[in-house]
């Protein structure tokens, strides 16, 4: 800082230069967070800005043509027979994958949170298919999922016969929600895992002396105090559910019906395979609120939902 | 002082680069990159467009050819997903079936006078029947360089294994219709392998369904593209048949189950005969190629066809329309072919046909290429493609269940579709 500070003030020099140290400070300061901000600007603000854009436009792209519709596309989606179905498929999705997803990684959670020899090891095996790639292992379910796949070849050795998974509504809709959950658990796990091992043990102590049951230990001692956590991993979690594609585009394509089509599914159809660009844009920016709108109304739950926030 | 100095070797660098890289241009500005789109990835494939590109390097020496393989499946999707990021091909394979799309829309560049004007190009030796699709008011926007006839691949191994009739035998006996192929289907099925399979259906692409429904005389809307058809009684009795052969007698594979002929898993496949580059060079099984059977409407060939047009918004339009004139001359037509059937009356004989295509016999080429290509009807195609087929896809996953009811849902899927038809 002192070599600066004379070079910000050369010798012959007397009225105040360009670059005082606030400026200079600020200007560090700027060059610090521009990596981040200059991402953020390009591929979130920008595109945003661009799909809100789009939306009030008709955008054929094979005719090359970019009208001003104004609020058409907005009344085409309050008219859209099927968007409702879409959106009741998404919010099973979602609730399905939400419920199941934590309820799974806080069961593991707490199972791998044991001083046992070995325990890192099934840590390690939980986590691992978060580091898979999302598409080969869309792809190897895909095959397990066959009517004549992996899966019910398994159930033939018990004498079950499977189901057809994929092509039947109750089994798709299960199937790619619990592919994803296997995908994505290990990553809750390992938060909710942070979570309780930041548990003060004194707490459990005392309950044990006064004669609390685990059960009620776990209720009264581990929720409260890991809640935060529980906040945190439910909003990735719901965030996250409303943005699957890949699951859906490999395994069901939105099949059978329009039963697994949830929203994101449906704005990549009416974009890019019917080349509604313009409708696609408006079904984004549907999409944008709903993911809003969950997230504040979590965020404000906190204050009920939450317990003890540092 | 020191940003200040920074600042301005900086710009004098920035400078410095740019006028290299403008320099860099400026002596490369003969040279021509062409590309092109194809949903092919096959080897063999390949190598004869990267021969043909060189062919036509040695009289273009600047312009150099390079070929995209995408998908299949997703192939149109990518194809505009590169044209809306503003980096459409120079070139490009266009599906029958998305045709209407493109042609329409001007998304093409007219090729009728640089073909016109091509030596030795003939293009009136083109029928019109093949260039209908690919036409508007009179010019032609792609050239269909692929008119393929959808045929049976038979392993005729598995069903003498299942002690099944061959189709040969059948066809000698002019038995060949649908019932006889199903019953020899569901007998090799009995035996554990697959049946027949309707390739690239997969329970999705329900428009290749057209090579057994055809035989029904069904069609899925009018000839003018404007009414529905597909709760008439031909479709609503083909796709009973279907039904029928797939949960009742078990000929065809059903959902969700994957059986590849060409691995020798099957008894028969419908496919085009461009396909027959995959039958197998290492155990090779006793093949055969026969045309489709007959069915409650006669007989009956269904033709797939390709087009390649050139983009529009291409920066090389005019090179561009020059290369697929060179690619689609007599002369590499007549190499394409052996893939890809040329609808060029002087190439649709035996003679020339047998020679590109050593793979097939005299009388498969005569019985399945020369008078499918002659009597065949196109695959449907229909303006706004993509949002019919997902719509009449959603609603048909419901006759791919044991407990059907065909025509209701037949019923439900034109009343649906019929508005998307009329627009």
């Amino acid at each position: 800082m002192a070599v600066a500070q004379e070079n910000a003030r050369p010798e012959g020099r007397s009225s105040s230069p360009f670059w005082t140290i606030a400026r200079r400070d600020s200007l560090a300061g700027f060059l610090f967070i521009a990596p981040q901000l200059i991402g953020i600007i390009v591929f979130v603000l920008i595109p945003l800005g661009l799909v809100f854009w789009y939306s009030l436009h008709e955008w054929n792209v094979l005719a090359n043509t970019f009208t001003y519709t104004g609020a058409q596309n907005y009344r085409m989606l309050m008219e859209d027979e099927g968007l409702l179905e879409v959106l009741g498929a998404t919010a099973i999705f979602s609730a399905g994958l939400v419920i199941f997803n934590l309820a799974l990684a806080l069961l593991l959670a707490v199972l791998l949170n044991q001083k046992l020899a070995g325990i890192a090891v099934f840590r390690t095996l939980f986590f691992s298919p978060v580091v898979v790639s999302l598409v080969a292992w869309t792809i190897v379910w895909g095959f397990l999922l066959q009517k004549n796949g992996g899966i019910n070849g398994m159930l033939l050795t018990f004498g079950i016969e499977g189901p057809n998974w994929l092509r039947e509504e109750t089994t798709a809709m299960i199937s790619v929600i619990v592919v994803q959950v296997f995908k994505n658990v290990g990553l809750n796990m390992i938060l909710f895992l942070a979570a309780l091992q930041g548990v003060p043990k004194e707490l459990y102590e005392a309950a044990r002396i006064d004669g609390a049951p685990t059960f009620k230990q776990f209720r009264r001692i581990t929720l409260p105090l890991i809640s935060p956590t529980i906040l945190l991993t439910s909003i990735i979690t719901i965030v996250g559910s409303l943005q699957v594609f890949a699951q859906i585009a490999v395994l069901t394509q939105g099949g059978p019906g329009l039963s697994t089509t949830v929203l994101v599914y449906y704005l990549y159809q009416q974009a890019f395979q019917f080349h509604f660009f313009g409708y696609g844009s408006t079904l984004s920016i549907l999409l944008f609120a709903i993911v809003a709108i969950l997230t504040f109304a979590q965020w404000q739950m906190r204050k009920r939902i939450v317990f003890y926030e540092s | 002082m020191l940003y200040q100095r920074t600042l301005k070797s900086t710009a004098c660098a920035l400078a410095i680069l740019g006028s290299l890289a403008l320099g860099g241009t400026a002596q490369a500005q003969d040279a021509v990159n062409l590309r092109m789109t194809i949903w092919s990835a096959n080897e063999a494939h390949l190598k004869l467009f990267n021969e043909i590109a060189a062919g036509f390097k040695q009289n273009h020496p600047n312009v150099s050819v390079t070929y995209e393989s995408l998908p299949f499946e997703t192939y149109t999707t990518a194809l505009t997903t590169q044209i809306a990021g503003g980096n459409a091909p120079d070139m490009a394979w266009i599906f029958e079936t998305s045709a209407y799309d493109f042609v329409k829309s001007g998304a093409l560049y007219p090729l009728t006078d640089t073909l016109k004007a091509a030596e030795g190009y003939n293009l009136e030796e083109v029928g019109t029947g093949a260039t209908e699709r690919w036409t508007e008011d009179g010019k032609l926007y792609a050239y269909p360089f692929s008119t393929s006839p959808f045929a049976v691949f038979v392993n005729n191994d598995l069903i003498k294994a299942a002690g099944a009739k061959t189709p040969a035998e059948m066809i000698a006996a002019g038995e060949w219709t649908w019932d006889n192929a199903i019953e020899t289907a569901a007998a090799v099925a009995k035996s554990g392998k697959g049946g027949l399979v309707v390739r690239d259906f997969n329970y999705q692409a329900w428009q290749y369904l057209t090579s057994v429904w055809n035989g029904w005389g069904a069609s899925p809307w009018s000839e003018d593209g404007k009414t529905c058809t597909m709760a008439d009684k031909p479709m609503a009795d083909a796709l009973t048949f279907i039904h029928d052969a797939v949960f009742a007698k078990k000929a065809i594979p059903g959902p969700g189950e994957t059986v590849d002929f060409f691995a020798g898993n099957a008894a028969m496949t419908i496919t085009q005969i461009s396909r027959a580059s995959l039958l197998p060079k290492e155990k090779p099984f006793s093949w055969d190629l026969v045309p489709l059977p007959k069915g409650s409407a006669g007989e009956y060939a269904l033709i797939g066809q390709a087009g390649v047009g050139v983009m529009q918004s291409g920066k090389n339009a005019e090179t561009a329309a020059e290369f697929v004139a060179y690619m689609t001359n007599p002369e590499n037509s007549a190499k394409l072919s052996q893939f890809f059937p040329s609808a060029r009356k002087s190439l649709l004989n035996a003679d020339i046909l047998k020679k590109t295509n050593p793979l097939l016999s005299q009388e498969q080429i005569e019985k399945v290429v020369i008078s499918g290509i002659a009597t065949g009807k196109v695959m449907p195609g229909h303006t706004g493609f993509a949002q019919i087929q997902q719509m009449v896809r959603s609603n048909l996953d419901a006759v791919w269940r044991p407990e059907a009811d065909v025509p209701a849902t037949l019923q439900k899927i034109c009343g649906q579709i019929g508005p998307l038809l009329k627009r």
